[in-house]
């Protein structure tokens, strides 16, 4: 049986069309997933998030216990709220998950991790907590559901359903998440525009949904998130990067610290190894075939391969984001093999669509 | 999920259906194009060649994944609906509007062996 969140059955009445997603039960489109990802980029639209798992730490030894865990700095959360994006890496350097880890006091911090990994990343946090010695309570958060609401118009559609969040959040910045008794907003997301994710009683789900609903955000599935995010440039866990690929090598080295004389899980490990491949975007010349994951890329240089492609509703042709040689330059032509046929591609930054803006030239 | 009464249906969600000049024209299901999503990209076979029946020869791509289309019965392709591929988008609108191609079928019996709509509509809830 696969897991449930508690909008399970409002996906269901609105007719979404479901899937098994990591072991859950979730929304894929209410419709049209074009329509959807257009709502994000124009308006604002909502997601149910809450497969995704928080862990809150508790206790002292809460930082010490982040700064050895996490590749990038929890150093630099010093103001309650703030928020930082990492990766949690295992010994040789490979990426166990990505996650967010919020601030709120030295003794409580909370991480929000990849819902397909949460089981692992629990028993993988537990694992080093024994051998830590003060160490932290972790207390996996599977009484709250999250919502996602996103788009230029996103906060202030959460501001209309819930006028009692506006004073709190008006001037909250960018990556800060704010409590307000059981509900914390954070002006965070994983689509390249503004908004909120909201984390809140389970109990409270169906209504907070509801009155977004009434408010005018429209409900998104988990197919214009993948859309979303692959427009913005932003990493998959399982597509970019997995237990065998380096942060370096998934583009991810802004987020890795490896300046401070700080040591964590993995550091040896990259230090050791230079980074071999770079993460860039394609972007198809033609508005042929769609690009996909696994297909491999010729160019001067060398070949590279695609590890998210899709079709961008915001530029109406195929991007992908691809591991490449690092001597590729941007500009360079590409040929990507599709089903025996080589489509012509344009290597690019990889970040096409950030805050209802196209970023790359669309020759 | 529509299931219109006059056509054939294949079981890999292929529709079948009359044209006044002899030939059949192909397109997939309502119930393949809710599978599959919006509907982004066709390859449509050339006009001319001949499969045989099952063999695939078109692909259909959503923003979720490509599929193959299989030829329902034996036959060549007598048209390609070159205004389709420029906006695959119909596909979602109305499946059974959307006519990928043509084909003049070799074999009386390839059809006769196709499902009807109460059979498909009951293959295709499984």
């Amino acid at each position: 049986m696969p897991k449930t969140t508690p909008l399970n059955a409002v996906h269901r009445a609105l007719g979404a069309r479901m899937v098994d997603f990591g072991g859950w039960d979730m929304p894929v489109n209410y419709g049209s997933q074009i329509e959807e990802h257009h709502a994000v980029r124009r308006d604002a639209g909502m997601f149910d998030v809450s497969h995704m798992l928080a862990i809150d730490l508790h206790g002292i030894g809460a930082r010490d216990f982040l700064r050895r865990t996490l590749a990038n700095n929890v150093d630099r959360l010093r103001t309650p709220g703030r928020a930082l994006y990492s990766c949690m890496l295992n010994h040789t350097g490979g990426v166990m998950d990505d996650l967010i880890v919020y601030y709120f006091a030295d003794e409580f911090f909370r991480v929000v991790v990849n819902a397909g990994r949460a089981e692992v990343d629990l028993a993988w946090l537990e694992s080093l907590r024994e051998r830590h010695g003060a160490a932290p309570e972790l207390l996996a958060r599977r009484d709250l559901a999250m919502i996602a609401v996103q788009g230029p118009r996103a906060r202030e559609r959460v501001w209309q359903a819930l006028p009692g969040t506006r004073a709190p959040t008006e001037a909250l910045p960018s990556f800060h998440g704010v409590q307000l008794g059981e509900l914390m907003l954070a002006r965070t997301g994983y689509t390249g525009e503004d908004g909120f994710e909201l984390m809140l009683p389970g109990a409270c789900a169906e209504s907070f949904w509801q009155q977004f609903v009434s408010a005018g955000v429209k409900p998104c599935g988990l197919g214009a998130r993948d859309t979303l995010r692959l427009e913005a440039g932003m990493n998959l866990w399982g597509q970019e990067m997995d237990e065998s690929v380096s942060p370096l090598d998934a583009g991810l080295a802004w987020t890795v610290d490896l300046a401070s004389a700080r040591d964590f899980i993995g550091k040896a490990a990259l230090l050791a190894r230079a980074q071999r491949r770079q993460l860039l975007g394609l972007v198809a010349v033609e508005r042929g075939a769609v690009l996909r994951s696994h297909q491999k890329v010729a160019t001067a240089q060398g070949e590279g391969e695609i590890t998210s492609g899709s079709f961008s509703p915001t530029l109406a042709r195929s991007i992908a984001l691809a591991r490449m040689p690092m001597e590729v330059k941007t500009g360079a032509p590409a040929q990507v093999s599709v089903r025996g046929k080589q489509l012509e591609a344009r290597v690019v930054e990889p970040r096409f669509v950030r805050k209802g803006r196209i970023l790359v030239d669309q020759r | 999920m529509k299931t219109p009464e006059h056509l054939k249906y294949t079981e890999t969600h292929e529709w079948l259906g009359p044209e006044s000049d002899g030939s059949y024209a192909v397109g997939i299901t309502d119930h393949a194009q809710q599978v599959l999503g919006d509907i982004v990209f066709l390859e449509l076979p050339p006009v001319g060649r001949r499969y045989a029946q099952g063999e695939a020869c078109a692909v259909i791509e959503s923003v979720k994944a490509a599929s193959d289309i299989n030829m329902p019965v034996a036959g060549v392709v007598v048209a390609a609906n070159e205004d389709l591929s420029k906006s695959p988008e119909q596909v979602n609108a109305d499946a059974y509007a959307a006519w990928m191609f043509r084909v003049k079928p070799e074999n009386a019996q390839d059809i006769a062996g196709l499902m009807d709509a109460t059979a498909y509509a009951g293959h295709a809830a499984k």
